[in-house]
């Protein structure tokens, strides 16, 4: 997770990604400064809670906010040494959906109703296979829908998205993306709208193929028990900032982030014995247009203004080696609030 | 008189499907068919189950904002399957709901203070200090601030909405409260505020809760007794701690070994003890026979498909834990650790 210049750069990196949005009530700064790196093979989670930036970055990471007038993007964003925040549009749109791909959180509003979901993958993946006639991507997108795991694709080709059920709408949404063989996968909320039993036959196939394809694949997702399964790395983003970042183990065992506390305190979990009381963070997630000064956490961290004032004013910055964290707790009291204050209530 | 505040049997709710000008009756889409449960004074049961099973439907039976086709449902001892509009002005005094969408289960066009006094001006409630100070007392009791009495709903947060939502259930003081998914739409900060506010509202009140979630980890929170609902009907039934160390319907494991756990470091071997269940659930029009969750099940057998499992205790369980299942998972196939011998990877 390193960014250092020297040598090569990770497949995809991002260095301090800024995305804005001018609106009338104000500019939303929708993404701060974010720097994060996905090699191939690997998985990156990013969490956070609604308005947190978390899909914001993902849109940019695709080059979706450039038909918006209202955007302003700025930073770096290099995926296998091509930078695209400052490449054309066309150059852009030679990759999405070829070497990048997104998968949806709701597939039933990600397909066209009017068309077939075969007619839809044959489209994405003729757009980027040129000279390939309608057969031999018909025949590819039956594969692809019976890689998926979709029974009868032949006959489910046909038919629209409305005629699928939700988990296999979303497998069917799953093979257009990667009807491309595309090197970096982007799934935001994949599994959101689904109940559990299929949720876990999807994160399974999506386990699958990256082992199968060794695509790089960045999980947007709210669910802590999602990212714990798939993420070799873990974001935790809020106001737009990420204010954790590190290796998915040290994520979850030695949280650093009065926030990240907060997350795994709100958790039920099946995997403990049944707490009297949740310990979730007081209050709510600030407006994205109005950030508070100094820490955006400020106002809901019960340690803000231990250490003077610097959280009410001094923005913290993200520090540290592998596992990073912006707050301006002191390493050491941060370990002994964890492991005596915030773990035993866990 | 029992303890059990709510009791419903044999309860059924069919909705028609019709076809032509003269809906002509085709068939039927069986939502709930076929439920015994029974809600003791002071406790809250969890209804556990995926996308059309049915528990929203029984929670509405519940609290009779539908009329069920079949069966009877006993609040309090008293038959009020199919009162009227009369006979059910009362009932909803003892009985409310909360919503699961904080959006469309408010009226938009309402400020908070009239959306919240509705309740107290319908049922004709003496209000000592004034209705305004009452409601003010609501939003207090609730956590929101009760200066906010004029405001209209866009003005809130999604879980402030759901507080507006859990003070107009609360404003005619009922026994029971029925709460239909009432964190799924919230953030999960957010949902643990609200599920701390319901424990705390329980205890303040002594209310009885029939709390209908499809996550089995809140449901383990907030409940003492956990019913788990498959295609219109109950497949399990137990204390708490009984039904989520000892599941016995196949269906129940495979719901729980489902669960994400957070904690990279049991991944693998949560991966290794999952059960995933292939296919879809079968439509509620036309139910497999005998017992339903067969289609998906490993263990099914010959008997699956001709005899109805009854809902009784199987094994050595006690009498509290029941299961409508002919090939109940025993212990050792959950506890060592493995994935139950024949399950589908």
């Amino acid at each position: 997770m390193s960014s250092t210049t020297t040598g090569t750069r990770p497949f995809l990196e991002v260095k301090d990604l800024t995305v804005r949005f001018e609106t009338d009530d104000g500019i939303v700064q929708a993404v701060s400064n974010s720097s994060f790196a996905v090699e191939r093979g690997k998985t990156l989670g990013i969490v956070g809670e609604s308005g947190s930036g978390k899909s914001v970055t993902s849109l940019a990471v695709l080059g979706l906010h450039r038909t918006r007038s209202n955007a302003k993007v700025a930073g770096e964003i290099w995926l296998d040494d091509q930078e695209l925040v400052t490449a054309t549009d066309e150059d852009v749109r030679k990759l999405r959906g070829g070497k990048m791909a997104m998968i949806f959180q709701d597939p039933l509003s990600a397909m066209h109703p009017y068309y077939t979901v075969g007619a839809q993958i044959v489209e994405g993946y003729r757009v980027h296979h040129k000279g390939v006639s309608k057969k031999e991507a018909r025949t590819r997108t039956i594969d692809m829908l019976a890689r998926v795991g979709i029974p009868q694709p032949e006959k489910r080709f046909n038919e629209y998205g409305h005629q699928f059920s939700g988990g296999m709408r979303q497998r069917a949404m799953i093979a257009m993306a990667l009807v491309n063989d595309p090197q970096l996968l982007i799934a935001d909320e994949p599994t959101t709208a689904l109940d559990v039993t299929v949720q876990a036959q999807i994160l399974d196939l999506i386990r699958d193929l990256q082992d199968e394809f060794g695509s790089a694949v960045i999980m947007i997702t709210h669910d802590l028990g999602v990212v714990a399964e798939l993420a070799d790395d873990v974001l935790v983003m809020y106001g737009g900032k990420i204010i954790e970042r590190g290796p998915a183990a040290d994520v979850f065992h030695e949280p650093q982030h009065p926030y990240t506390w907060g997350l795994l305190g709100s958790m039920p979990r099946l995997d403990r014995d049944v707490r009297d009381r949740l310990t979730p963070v007081k209050g709510t997630p600030p407006s994205l247009i109005n950030l508070p000064d100094g820490c955006a956490f400020h106002p809901r961290c019960p340690y803000a203004g231990r250490n003077g004032n610097r959280s009410f004013t001094e923005v913290p910055e993200l520090r540290g080696g592998v596992h990073a964290v912006a707050c301006h707790l002191p390493a050491e009291e941060k370990r002994r609030i964890f492991h005596e204050e915030v773990a035993p209530n866990l | 008189m029992t303890d059990n505040l709510l009791e419903v049997s044999g309860l059924k709710m069919h909705f028609p499907i019709t076809k032509g000008v003269f809906k002509r009756k085709v068939g039927a889409v069986r939502a709930v068919d076929g439920i015994d449960l029974a809600v003791k004074k002071g406790e809250t049961l969890g209804l556990v189950g995926e996308s059309g099973c049915g528990k929203s439907t029984t929670g509405r039976l519940m609290t009779r904002i539908l009329e069920p086709t079949e069966g009877k449902v006993l609040f309090d001892g008293r038959d009020v399957s199919h009162v009227g509009q009369a006979g059910l002005r009362p009932l909803r005094r003892d009985v409310q709901m909360i919503f699961q969408d904080p959006y469309s289960s408010l009226n938009p066009r309402h400020t908070v203070g009239s959306i919240i006094s509705a309740p107290l001006q319908i049922q004709n409630i003496p209000t000592p200090n004034g209705l305004k100070s009452a409601v003010q007392d609501l939003l207090k009791l609730v956590g929101l601030n009760p200066e906010h009495y004029n405001r209209y709903p866009h003005e809130f947060s999604g879980g402030q909405r759901q507080r507006i939502g859990i003070a107009r259930a609360l404003a005619l003081r009922p026994k029971l409260i029925v709460a239909d998914e009432p964190v799924s739409a919230l953030d999960v900060s957010i949902q643990a505020q609200v599920v701390n506010l319901l424990d705390d509202l329980q205890r303040e009140f002594d209310l009885t809760y029939v709390f209908i979630a499809h996550d089995l980890s809140v449901v383990r929170h907030i409940s003492d007794r956990v019913a788990v609902m498959y295609l219109g009907r109950v497949v399990e039934i137990a204390d708490r701690e009984q039904l989520y160390k000892n599941p016995r319907h196949p269906y129940t494991v495979a719901l729980m070994s489902a669960v994400p756990v957070p904690d990279p470091a049991r991944r693998e071997r949560a991966q290794r003890n999952r059960v995933l269940l292939t296919g879809d659930v079968p439509s509620p029009i036309n139910p497999p026979s005998g017992c339903r969750f067969r289609t998906r099940c490993w263990k099914a057998q010959d008997i699956c498909a001709t005899e109805d499992p009854a809902l009784i205790p199987r094994l050595e369980d006690p009498a509290s834990h029941q299961t409508a299942c002919h090939f109940p998972v025993t212990e050792d196939e959950v506890v060592a650790g493995r994935r139950p011998a024949g399950a589908q990877a």
